[in-house]
């Protein structure tokens, strides 16, 4: 394996981790204003996340940073072709970062329904913006000969040479993506409180499953029109078809956790459902890290974009180190946290 | 080349780079500086069994967690305007300062973020040592991560450690190098020094409120101590040995900022020192001047007859573009610096004769000049970049060339004014929180509420 494709393989599994850590506290706001009704069970819900979100923001930051190090070309490309978007995603990230650390900072009615609204909104947007994203990478986007682009909001609305961020494809992405993440957040949520909360969550995980299935089955279905690409990955190395498989094979496990009941299962298997379905769509990508709508030779791809091979080399060695560092303690706070909110002895911040 | 003129969306891209920074480190300057200040009152209160101390940190922690939330929140933007306004520098310059970069999330905010959800949360249930060495980690962190920044920094002022590729970008030769650059000693020894005296005068400021209101003695005669003994240190630093040496490295390396910042427009021996005066672009001089005779020459050479190189001895496109601005930061800088050391000596001294809490024009004078370390790091850091023009990366690599082809200005200009009007509500919201929390005071550990308490 050459060093530009365990690269590859980082940045998807740092992007990856983000999706699905910080993943449940998007869900967890998506279903905020609906799941928890009282000032009592807000702050419940709050608790749950509290400790952990600001962590799993920082996968993001940290993907970004290694994106920036190992494909200085890709970085530039997308994240200036995506400069709406991801000025959206900014803001919002602002605005969902006070709203968490500041909404129980003051006991005034009014400044915590703002704060709150604030925090459900963002949780909606961001998540639905991070699946356009991901169905933009999918779809493609309209680099010219230099290695840039710029994407409008959008133009005719169809996955064409020249297409805007939005189109029915990553419309749907988008779609898919809130439906998966508010499921995911009721997951969390029903294995980290008892009572009306998560009695609430329950019934939204049962519908959210079903609006997951519709959307997933229709979003694959597109996937041979909208990007031929994957098939050919997938045809040239077949045995990454074992990835879809399995993904397969965990949301029927999530099925059965669902009906039995057994809230940890279904988490566990919820979220290794988007890590692996997520992989199988990295899978099929590489070695594209920007695919070229028009022509195909302005794709970026790991070996057109990558640093030098000392940098990458170098950086291997401690990121080796700090994500063994990372892993340890991030685990270990998770398992100091782990456990139904009520039942720890959580103080509360504000 | 693109002109820049009030329309380019060059313009646009470094007024929004400098918007966004400018406003960023007004938050993390306040963590690490009380970072190290709350580190030192829980050591005490851990170490010596004293609750008194346990007290302040925690009242500071929630500061602390304050600004912290501010400054994570404005981070993010910074990084991301790296690929987004400034997308041929990225291209050109990822190969190295993308190393820093990834390992400042690596290895400091990772740390950083992980262990604030400690601090807040965590404080019932996790053992007195497990909670000291939780600030422990937060100054580890926050401090780790000025260092990869000014790392960052420290090479685009004086790049080191990278081949050119035949394609025009750069890769690192040697991490080492690059995280040993030597510009990073003085650089980071006088950031963080900066960022104490931040820290100590907002903490010696409330404390000194506290006492000319009449509330909460006790915890205001700690911070009264604690402020003015790192801020009699701190700004006692800034001047000499790290405000010296930043600006010996300067007419070393880049002798062109050196003479723009102290308005030095014509090369001679014996260069006097300006002190006071405003630069006249049209003549090259100096109007109104008031100047120490040949000290210039004295403080970077040690000789009085030294000569300095001025700026008309170099061609006008090196300039920095913003000369009269680089100027008046730079003397805001250095002028508000040489105060702050008379103000917390005094202080110094009222208090080892045991008569600063009652001399209240000093704790009025210590109250009002809270602000005033803000006003100093923005005009230094003002003075680093502005100085750095008309080069992003020293040398190197030339601004006008590094921004994004294909966003336009007017996109700029709207995320621009997008985040004039964010960051002017979130600085509101903070000074307005700032105050609940003080005016709420240490006393009442109301600030943090256990679960089972009702509220509002
Ligand atoms: C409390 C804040 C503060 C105070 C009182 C001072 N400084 Fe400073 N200065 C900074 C805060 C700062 C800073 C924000 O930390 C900077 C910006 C970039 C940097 O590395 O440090 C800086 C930069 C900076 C530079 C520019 C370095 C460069 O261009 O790379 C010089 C020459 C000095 N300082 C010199 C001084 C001197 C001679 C001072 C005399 C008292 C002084 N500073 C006080
Ligand atoms: C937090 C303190 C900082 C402040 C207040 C600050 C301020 C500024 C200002 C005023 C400019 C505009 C200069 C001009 O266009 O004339 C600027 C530009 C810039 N700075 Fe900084 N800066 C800070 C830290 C940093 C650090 C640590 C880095 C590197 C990691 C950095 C990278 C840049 C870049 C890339 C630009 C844009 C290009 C340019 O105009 O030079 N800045 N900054
Ligand atoms: C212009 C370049 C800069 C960039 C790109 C940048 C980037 C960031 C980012 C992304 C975060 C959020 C991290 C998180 O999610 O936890 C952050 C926070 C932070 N930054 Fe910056 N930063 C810059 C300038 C600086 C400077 C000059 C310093 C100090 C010398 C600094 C110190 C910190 C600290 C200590 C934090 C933690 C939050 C806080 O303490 O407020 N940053 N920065």
């Amino acid at each position: 394996m050459s060093i530009e494709t365990l690269w590859f393989a980082i940045i998807a599994f740092m992007f990856i981790g983000y999706a699905v850590l910080d993943g449940f506290d998007f869900g967890v706001g998506a279903l905020y204003l609906f799941v928890a009704r009282t000032d009592e069970e807000r702050r419940l819900v709050m608790k749950a996340i509290g400790p952990v979100w600001k962590g799993n923001e920082v996968w993001l930051v940290s993907g970004g940073g290694l994106l920036f190090l190992a494909f200085p070309k890709a970085f530039s490309a997308a994240f200036s072709g995506f400069y709406l978007a991801l000025t959206l995603v900014l803001w919002c990230l602002i605005m969902r970062g006070l709203a968490i650390g500041l909404r129980s900072h003051l006991e005034n009615v009014l400044w915590r329904t703002f704060w709150d609204a604030i925090f459900g909104v963002t949780g909606v947007l961001l998540a639905f913006v991070f699946g356009v994203a991901l169905g933009n990478l999918v779809r493609g986007v309209p680099l010219g000969p230099d290695g840039y682009f710029f994407a409008a909001f959008w133009t005719t609305f169809l996955p064409d040479a020249s297409p805007g961020i939005l189109d029915w494809f990553t419309v749907l992405m988008g779609m898919l993506s809130v439906a998966m993440l508010t499921v995911h957040g009721a997951n969390y949520l029903l294995m980290k409180t008892s009572g009306t909360v998560s009695d609430r969550a329950r019934r939204f995980a049962g519908i959210g499953g079903w609006v997951v299935l519709v959307l997933g089955i229709a979003a694959t279905a597109s996937l041979p029109f909208i990007q031929p690409v994957l098939w050919e990955s997938y045809a040239a190395h077949p045995f990454g078809a074992a990835l879809p498989v399995i993904a397969a094979g965990l949301l029927v496990t999530a099925w059965f956790g669902r009906r039995a009941q057994r809230d940890g299962l279904v988490f566990v298997s919820w979220s290794l459902f988007m890590l692996i379905g997520l992989a199988s769509l990295a899978w099929g990508l590489f070695p594209h890290l920007l695919i070229a709508t028009g022509d195909p030779s302005y794709s970026l791809t790991v070996f057109t974009s990558a640093a030098s091979s000392y940098g990458l080399q170098i950086s291997l060695v401690w990121f080796s180190a700090g994500m063994t560092m990372v892993i340890a303690y991030t685990g270990w706070v998770y398992a100091r946290f782990w456990g139904k909110v009520e039942q720890l002895a959580l103080e509360e911040y504000s | 080349m693109e002109p820049v003129t009030t329309n380019s969306a060059l313009f646009y891209d470094r007024l929004q780079f400098a918007v966004t920074a400018t406003f960023h480190y007004l938050f993390p300057q306040l963590t690490m500086g009380l970072a190290a200040l709350i580190l030192y009152l829980k050591s005490r209160a851990y170490w010596c069994r004293d609750t008194h101390h346990e007290e302040a940190a925690h009242f500071w922690t929630k500061i602390f967690a304050l600004s912290f939330a501010f400054g994570v929140v404005t981070g993010i933007p910074l990084e991301f305007q790296f690929g987004m306004n400034w997308a041929k520098f990225s291209r050109f310059a990822g190969g190295v300062i993308g190393q820093t970069l990834a390992m400042e999330g690596l290895f400091a905010f990772f740390l950083e973020s992980t262990f604030l959800g400690i601090l807040l949360y965590g404080r019932k249930m996790f053992s007195p040592f497990v909670l000291w060495l939780t600030t422990l980690m937060l100054f580890v962190g926050s401090w780790l991560s000025g260092y990869f920044i000014i790392a960052t920094n420290a090479w685009m002022q004086h790049p080191v450690a990278y081949v050119v590729d035949p394609d025009g970008s750069v890769h690192v030769t040697s991490l080492w190098g690059l995280l040993t650059n030597p510009w990073i000693v003085w650089q980071y020894a006088h950031t963080m020094t900066a960022a104490v005296v931040t820290g100590s005068f907002v903490m010696a400021a409330v404390g000194a409120y506290y006492l000319l209101s009449g509330i909460h003695y006790e915890a205001a005669t700690t911070f009264l101590r604690t402020g003015v003994v790192a801020g009699a240190i701190a700004t006692s630093l800034m001047l000499f040995p790290t405000g010296h040496h930043a600006a010996l490295q300067v007419f070393e390396h880049q002798p062109v900022k050196g003479a723009a910042f102290e308005g030095h427009f014509y090369t001679e021996a014996g260069a006097d020192l300006v002190l006071m005066g405003q630069p006249n672009m049209d003549t090259l001089t100096i109007d109104n001047p008031l100047v120490l005779p040949k000290m210039l020459s004295f403080i970077i050479h040690k000789h009085f007859g030294a000569e300095i190189k001025g700026l008309t001895d170099f061609p006008r496109a090196e300039w920095p573009d913003t000369m009269p601005l680089l100027y008046y930061t730079y003397h805001v800088m250095v002028g508000l610096g040489t105060i702050f050391i008379p103000v917390m000596v005094t202080a110094l001294v009222w208090m080892l004769r045991g008569r600063l809490f009652q001399a209240r024009w000093l704790l009025w004078t210590l109250m009002l000049m809270a602000p005033f370390p803000y006003i100093a790091t923005t005009a230094g850091w003002l003075t680093a970049e502005l100085g750095r023009q008309p080069w992003l990366v020293y040398g190197l690599f030339r601004t006008a060339e590094g921004n994004s082809p294909l966003v336009g200005s007017g996109n700029v200009l709207f995320t621009l004014m997008g985040y004039l009007g964010l960051y002017l509500l979130l600085g509101l919201l903070f000074l307005f929180l700032f105050f609940e929390i003080v005016s709420r005071g240490p006393a009442v550990t109301g600030g943090l509420r256990s679960s089972s308490e009702p509220t509002g």
